[in-house]
Formats: structure tokens, C-alpha cells, sequence
């Protein structure tokens, strides 16, 4: 029973094998594509083992403190920043096998000719509850 | 709502009314369903209207909602049989049937973390929403967490032979792992190990409900105000429940004079010891040594070989505790910093320990750990830079 993060990048991943940017797939790919990650949710929803998934738009804003009485800053979108994240996925799994073995099949997600698009995804497990017995 | 009392009844009841309609003749699944509508049922009717027989209500609305159930499902075979028949007032509990079902939510062909839903709603009586809350997923993925438990244990035999070791690794589980929400699961895995207790006489329920009873009393001093975690040294002694303390060790006394020794009870063993130590410094840690001795004998797990580096380190000193861990070849047990850096500290290199506590805190695998490994790392780097 652990939970870990599945992060999709925009940028700052490692190149996919499949490496085609999306706009330039076909509408049926992306059609084909879209519902493959419908699909994944949904089977995930299935076995008990989803827990919660969303994108992200790709352009955010940095806001900082500055200063009692001050409006936060903002600034950016910085196009240079190297890690960009599309979306996420939070599962709830028994294992961190069973956490690689589902980061794999959510990297199959076809993409241009309908291929795998062998995405890098990062999987990071969360930090949990303390255990009651500590010795 | 109704009562507290009313709850902690209808909760305790769950396990005999769903071995009743499993005894007449329903599929465990139906029957787990039936059995929840009619605990709801309960929670809506009871309250100032609670029945003589509260058991017996159960039964019969249960088993009405089963046969509504049943009705609903023309595919059932065996339909016929069952609508005509009449809902006899129970006979007593079978204790075997509670531990039969203990044992169908434990089965080896579970998950742990289907094991523990399935457990915390057939015989804990929970909802599906509130062990989903407990654990921190959405209630439609619980919901489908247990129907498939349910399936996949709709082939087993009601009354196929178990093992008990396997229901005290989910209930230990339960105890350990989950987060303090609405639904205290401590508590909840203290109450259903005492259910267990009651039905089968076994020296490992009782090491670990000893277990349990041992580490819950040193809950209110185990963290503070802020949620931070206070190491057993640090934690306020006088606020640690004596009574569960006393209960706990009685239970484990009586344990371990039937010389059927396991893990459980070695653990309680331990717990027991620092329980009876009014101070941090007067811990017998050399009887520790000796108990994490047996504990590796029994379990050969690398976290209890780490853990008994600890209390070597404190029977007989930083230097001995260092060469002892530098005996173990498990170098990716995420705590093993965390333990070299106390023991370098306790020896007085405080450079070195300072490092360790923070190489520790990137491993932690929890926040308040963590942030308490952090703090030391602060500490030591605070006092050197003076």
C-alpha cells in the first residue's frame, strides 16, 4: 500500500523512442491516444489502484512573497525553465514493482503511426504516514 | 446519527450476522452487501428506537435485503429455495465462524491492501467510505478494491482451513500503516485482534494484541503539539497510558509462558521492556539485545537486524553499535543512515553524524521523519558553526 506520483513531462525528459511532437500526429492518433490514457484511468479505477490524474496547461506564471503590505510578484512564463510538467497520475499500489510495471504500460500510449510512444515518465512515491511501531 | 455505543454494537455485531446469512446458504459476496445495507439501515432506525435484539434485527434485515437481492437477480439458481424459506432467529455465533471469515479477508490469494479493505468492511464493519478515507483513495476505487476481493475469493469454501499468521499480518497492517482520519485504525486493529483473540486461543494473537496494546499507550506522547515526531528517548513518560500498558504485558506474560515463541510476541517483548523503564536511561538494553536476538532468529529481516544494531549501540556503546552495522550488508535499508549518524553521534564525531542525519532525511520515507531527521542534522551543524 504506497502511493506514487507518475509525472508526465512537456520537457525535461529524457527523448521518447517514439519521438513526434503531438501536433503533428494524425487526428486519429491523437484520437487513438487520448482514449488509450482514458482507457488506462479507468482500468486503474478497476483493479482499486487509481487514486487521482490531471494535465496541466503547458504556460504557468512564478509568484513570489515581496514583502509585507506588497502584492506577490509574478513573472515568467520563462521559456528556458528545462522542467516542464503536462499532467500527473497518482496511484495506490501494493508494490513499487507493481508501480514500474504500470509507469510501463502508461508509457505504451500510442502516438505517431499508432506506435508506443515509449515516453519517459518519472515515478516518484510519496512520503507516507509515520508507522505506529518505530522499533 | 446514532450513538457511539450504538456504533461500536453494530460493529461488533458484523462479523456473526454475516456468518449467519453465510451459514444459510448465501455467497459471501451477497451476504457482505446484504450485511452493509443493513448496517446503514441501522444507523437511520436505531437512534431512539434501538431493538431489544440487535442482533436479531440485523439478521432479519440482512437477510430480507439478501432475498430482495436475490429476487432482483433472476439468474439465480437456486432462488426459488431461498425466497420461500423463513429467517429463523440465528442460532448462537459459531467463534469459528468469525475466525472462518477472518480468514476468507485474509486469504493468500489477496493483496495486503485487498486484504485490509476486505477485512475492515466484512468483519470491521466499516464503509466502503470511510476505509476510503482512511486511506487516502477515492471511494469509487475502494469500492472496486473490495468487489473484487470479494471476487476473488467467491471460490473459496467457508470453511477451508486457515492460517491464522496471515490475518495477523493484515490486522498488523491495519494498525501500522494508514493515516488518522475520521476512523482511528489503531484502535480499530487493537478491537479487531481482541475479536480474533477471543475466537481462537494462539500465542502469536495474543504477541500481537500485547503488541498493539504496548505501542497504542505511548500514542499521546509520541508526537508534539506542532505533529512533530518525539523519539521514544524524549517522549514524556508520565503520559503514556499506564492501563494499556498493564494489560498489555499481562497478556504477553501469559503468552510467553506457553514457550510457543514468534514474532509477535518477541516484538511485544521489546515493547514491554521500554514500557517498564520509568526512564529512557534506565532501559535494559542488554534484555533488548537478547530479544532482537530471537527477533532475527525468527524473521531474519534485514529492518530488525538494523533495529538491533540500535540497541547494541546502547547496551554497549557507539563503538560496539558502529562495528555491528558495518557487519551488515544491507546497505540500501532506507534508515541505515539515520542509524549510523546516531551511533557517530553518541561516539562524538559530530561532522560525520551531521552528514549522515541529513543523507537520512533525503531517504525518509515519511514526512515527520523527515523533518525530524532534518532538525538533528540542523542541530549538530548549528553547534559546530559556533
Amino acid at each position: 500500500m504506497a502511493k506514487y506520483l507518475l509525472l508526465k513531462h512537456y520537457r525535461g525528459a529524457p527523448a521518447a523512442v517514439n519521438d513526434v511532437p503531438m501536433a503533428q500526429w494524425k487526428p486519429e492518433e491523437i484520437t487513438a491516444h487520448v482514449q488509450y490514457m482514458q482507457d488506462f484511468a479507468n482500468r486503474l479505477e478497476g483493479t482499486g489502484e487509481f487514486v487521482d490524474g490531471q494535465a496541466l496547461a503547458p504556460e504557468g506564471t512564478w509568484v513570489r512573497y515581496d514583502g509585507a503590505g506588497r502584492p506577490p510578484v509574478t513573472d515568467g512564463p520563462f521559456a528556458e525553465t528545462k522542467d516542464l510538467i503536462a499532467g500527473w497520475m497518482v496511484i495506490d499500489v501494493d508494490s513499487y514493482e507493481r508501480a514500474v510495471e504500470l509507469a510501463g504500460e502508461l508509457s505504451a500510449a500510442p502516438g505517431a503511426g499508432g506506435q508506443p510512444i515509449h515516453e519517459w515518465l518519472e515515478l516518484r512515491p510519496f512520503l507516507t504516514a509515520p508507522p505506529t511501531v518505530t522499533e | 446519527m446514532t450513538s457511539s455505543m450504538d456504533e461500536a454494537l453494530l460493529r461488533s455485531l458484523t462479523p456473526s450476522v454475516l456468518a449467519i446469512l453465510v451459514r444459510r446458504g448465501a455467497s459471501f459476496a451477497a451476504a457482505e452487501d446484504a450485511v452493509q445495507d443493513a448496517l446503514v439501515e441501522a444507523v437511520r432506525v436505531w437512534p431512539g428506537d434501538t431493538p431489544r435484539d440487535p442482533k436479531g434485527w440485523l439478521v432479519t434485515v440482512a437477510w430480507r435485503r439478501f432475498l430482495d437481492a436475490t429476487r432482483a437477480d433472476a439468474a439465480r439458481r437456486r432462488r426459488e429455495d431461498l425466497v420461500d424459506e423463513e429467517p429463523e432467529p440465528g442460532p448462537a455465533p459459531a467463534v469459528d465462524d468469525t475466525l472462518r471469515l477472518y480468514f476468507l479477508c485474509a486469504h493468500p490469494s489477496l493483496t495486503p491492501s485487498s486484504a485490509v479493505a476486505l477485512t475492515l468492511r466484512a468483519v470491521g464493519g466499516l464503509t466502503t467510505r470511510q476505509i476510503a478515507q482512511a486511506y487516502l483513495v477515492p471511494e469509487a476505487t475502494m469500492a472496486q478494491r473490495i468487489s473484487r476481493a470479494k471476487r476473488t475469493v467467491s471460490g473459496i469454501r467457508f470453511d477451508e482451513p486457515g492460517d491464522v499468521a496471515t490475518v495477523l499480518r493484515v490486522l498488523y497492517l491495519v494498525f501500522n500503516e494508514g493515516y488518522s482520519g475520521d476512523v482511528d485504525l489503531a484502535a480499530e486493529a487493537i478491537r479487531l485482534t481482541r475479536q480474533v483473540a477471543a475466537a481462537i486461543d494462539h500465542p502469536e494473537v495474543a504477541g500481537l494484541l500485547a503488541l498493539m496494546l504496548l505501542h497504542h499507550a505511548r500514542r499521546a506522547a509520541r508526537t508534539a503539539p506542532d505533529g512533530s515526531l518525539v523519539p521514544l528517548a524524549e517522549q514524556d513518560r508520565g503520559r503514556w497510558d499506564t492501563a494499556s500498558i498493564a494489560e498489555g504485558v499481562e497478556i504477553l506474560q501469559a503468552a510467553l509462558a506457553r514457550d510457543r515463541l514468534g514474532e509477535f510476541q518477541a516484538q511485544a517483548a521489546i515493547a514491554a521492556l521500554h514500557a517498564d523503564a520509568p526512564a529512557a536511561g534506565e532501559t535494559d538494553w542488554v534484555q533488548i539485545v537478547e530479544w532482537y536476538d530471537e527477533l532475527v532468529r525468527l524473521t531474519d529481516s534485514p529492518v530488525v537486524r538494523l533495529n538491533r544494531v540500535v540497541a547494541v549501540g546502547e547496551a554497549d556503546g557507539p563503538r560496539a553499535g558502529l562495528a555491528a552495522l558495518a557487519a551488515l550488508d544491507d546497505s540500501g535499508l532506507p534508515r541505515r543512515a539515520a542509524v549510523a549518524a546516531y551511533l557517530h553521534e553518541r561516539d562524538g564525531d559530530l561532522t560525520t553524524a551531521a552528514r549522515l542525519y541529513a543523507e537520512a532525511a533525503q531517504k525518509a520515507p515519511n514526512l515527520a521523519e523527515r523533518d525530524h531527521l532534518t532538525r538533528q542534522a540542523a542541530r549538530l551543524n548549528a553547534r559546530r558553526s559556533r
